[in-house]
């Protein structure tokens, strides 16, 4: 039972205060401004957006400013936003084939159409501290990187497409009809959900909930062994019909990142074997996100292929239920809200139980000794 | 409209000069959102990756041109602007000056592409095959 407590205005009024200023921090260190998070915490915006569910890096950057870096703090805020706004349509699907590709890597194969491009990655760094970034110790120029003398070719193949084309991948093609996307900020999800639903969901959902679900399935609580077919990150242009013209607008480029995971075979009388896929799509360079995604989405496909649903990763009621974390720090947060009418409620009631086992011990007591004799 | 969608807010004040011409706003700027679609696999079921922030604004200048400017983000002065500005890109000839701003803008945004694509490929992997015994 909840019931509406009043009182505490002048409290929550002086907390609003204290938190401005505690976000603030010392004042004499400067100010951080939106465009500097946008532009030197990249990485987090994308996070916020992905989680937030809204492609806007000046909006994410404002969120983490505001949120002093709690990034599910921020995805509530842009969540929160998001209500606010009309929505003009969907756009046309993107085209990941047609990216502006920064990076792009795949471990299956060594030398493919359009080649291993490593672009801005830490992977290969030793994760030892950089001082020179701490303040009054930068050198005088940052590093400029050489630009080759030849750009990158423009258009290369999804790696899965290479094994499609010698037929030993799943085929993706749309349903019949191409139909239009569930979209569960509409419609309430039901279960079994299908693919559209699922890959929504992790889109928006916890990057650390799906990173633990995705090491989950590679450990055996799942049956699969991934290889990463391809991940890029790249720009890819947004096309959108307004009504009021009938065509396609391009309404400008947003940075994506998609992974294709290549999982071992599946076939039956009719087909035979193939190996089978994992998606994974985010906005921005998210490629942790991306990764998790797609080692869950092929653990969800598990009814498609015939495999029992025997581990978390592979239960989409499970998997959906708790991978939004504004939901998820939602319910779990609002236990230190006031509960005191239920918690009189409660302490009402373990004193009756006390006193009610307290009488019966002493009845117990007065029966023993008559017993004895 | 494309270029205009990429283009700063700063760029098409510039391509615009100081003087705005005479419009009515048939449509105010207004700030919304697209939900952006992705395909499975690439190629596959369509599914709503999420939405973005767009900005619109429709126009028309006294003589009757309609412009149109439909753009990533929030930036309500950069879709008026632009909006104007391809409205009056619709009155002009193909050589005409506004149109050579426009281009210059084009050339710009694919100068900064190409430079992207070119720092992209200097991390491009050459491998070489250690060859046992040699």
């Amino acid at each position: 039972m909840y019931v509406a407590v009043k009182g505490g205005e002048a409290a929550i009024l002086a907390t609003h205060d204290l938190v401005a200023e505690a976000r603030r921090g010392d004042e004499a260190v400067p100010e951080i401004s939106v465009a500097q998070i946008r532009e030197q915490q990249a990485l987090a915006c994308a996070r916020v957006m992905n989680e937030g569910s809204l492609c806007d890096p000046d909006l994410a950057a404002l969120a983490l400013k505001q949120a002093q870096g709690d990034v599910i703090e921020a995805a509530f805020l842009v969540r929160a936003y998001r209500t606010t706004l009309p929505r003009f349509g969907s756009s046309e699907p993107v085209d990941t084939a047609r990216m502006a590709i920064r990076r792009r890597v795949s471990a299956t194969y060594k030398d493919l159409p359009g080649g291993q491009v490593l672009g801005p990655t830490y992977d290969y760094t030793h994760r030892l501290f950089d001082f020179a970034l701490m303040e009054g110790d930068r050198p005088e120029q940052p590093a400029k990187p050489l630009p080759a003398s030849d750009g990158l070719d423009q258009t290369m193949p999804r790696v899965p497409d290479i094994l499609g084309a010698e037929g030993l991948m799943e085929a993706e093609e749309p349903p019949e009809g191409d139909p239009r996307p569930f979209d569960l900020t509409r419609e309430p999800v039901s279960f079994p959900a299908a693919r559209d639903v699922r890959l929504q969901a992790m889109a928006r959902g916890d990057e650390g909930f799906l990173l633990g679900l995705g090491y989950s399935v590679q450990r055996g609580f799942g049956g699969n062994h991934p290889f990463v077919g391809e991940i890029r990150v790249g720009e890819v242009s947004v096309a959108f019909v307004p009504e009021e013209l009938g065509f396609a607008v391009d309404l400008g480029d947003i940075t994506l990142t998609e992974c294709q995971m290549v999982n071992q075979f599946t076939g039956s009388k009719e087909v035979a074997p193939q190996f089978t896929r994992g998606y994974g799509l985010a906005f921005g360079h998210a490629e942790r996100k991306a990764m998790s995604m797609s080692l869950v989405d092929r653990a969800l496909k598990c009814r498609d292929f015939g495999e029992a649903a025997t581990y978390p990763a592979q239960q989409d009621e499970f998997v959906l239920y708790h991978a939004d974390n504004v939901e998820a720090a939602g319910f779990v947060e609002h236990l230190k809200l006031p509960h005191y009418v239920d918690f009189q409620g409660e302490l009402e009631l373990i004193r009756r139980i006390r006193r009610e086992r307290e009488a019966r011990r002493a009845a117990d007591d007065d029966a023993v000794p008559e017993a004895a004799e | 409209m494309a270029v205009l969608a990429r283009a700063s807010r700063s760029e098409i004040e510039a391509v615009l000069g100081a003087d705005l011409p005479a419009h009515d706003l048939l449509k105010a700027p207004e700030t919304g959102t697209v939900m952006v679609e992705g395909r499975a696999g690439g190629a596959g079921r369509r599914f709503n990756l999420g939405e973005a922030t767009v900005t619109r604004c429709v126009v028309r200048l006294a003589d009757g041109a309609m412009g149109f400017a439909y753009a990533l983000g929030r930036d309500g002065r950069k879709a008026r602007l632009a909006a104007i500005l391809d409205a009056r890109l619709q009155q002009e000839a193909e050589t005409g000056p506004l149109r050579q701003h426009v281009s210059a803008l084009a050339a710009r945004q694919a100068a900064a592409r190409d430079l992207a694509s070119r720092k992209a490929a200097a991390t491009k992997v050459d491998f070489f095959t250690l060859v046992r015994g040699a």
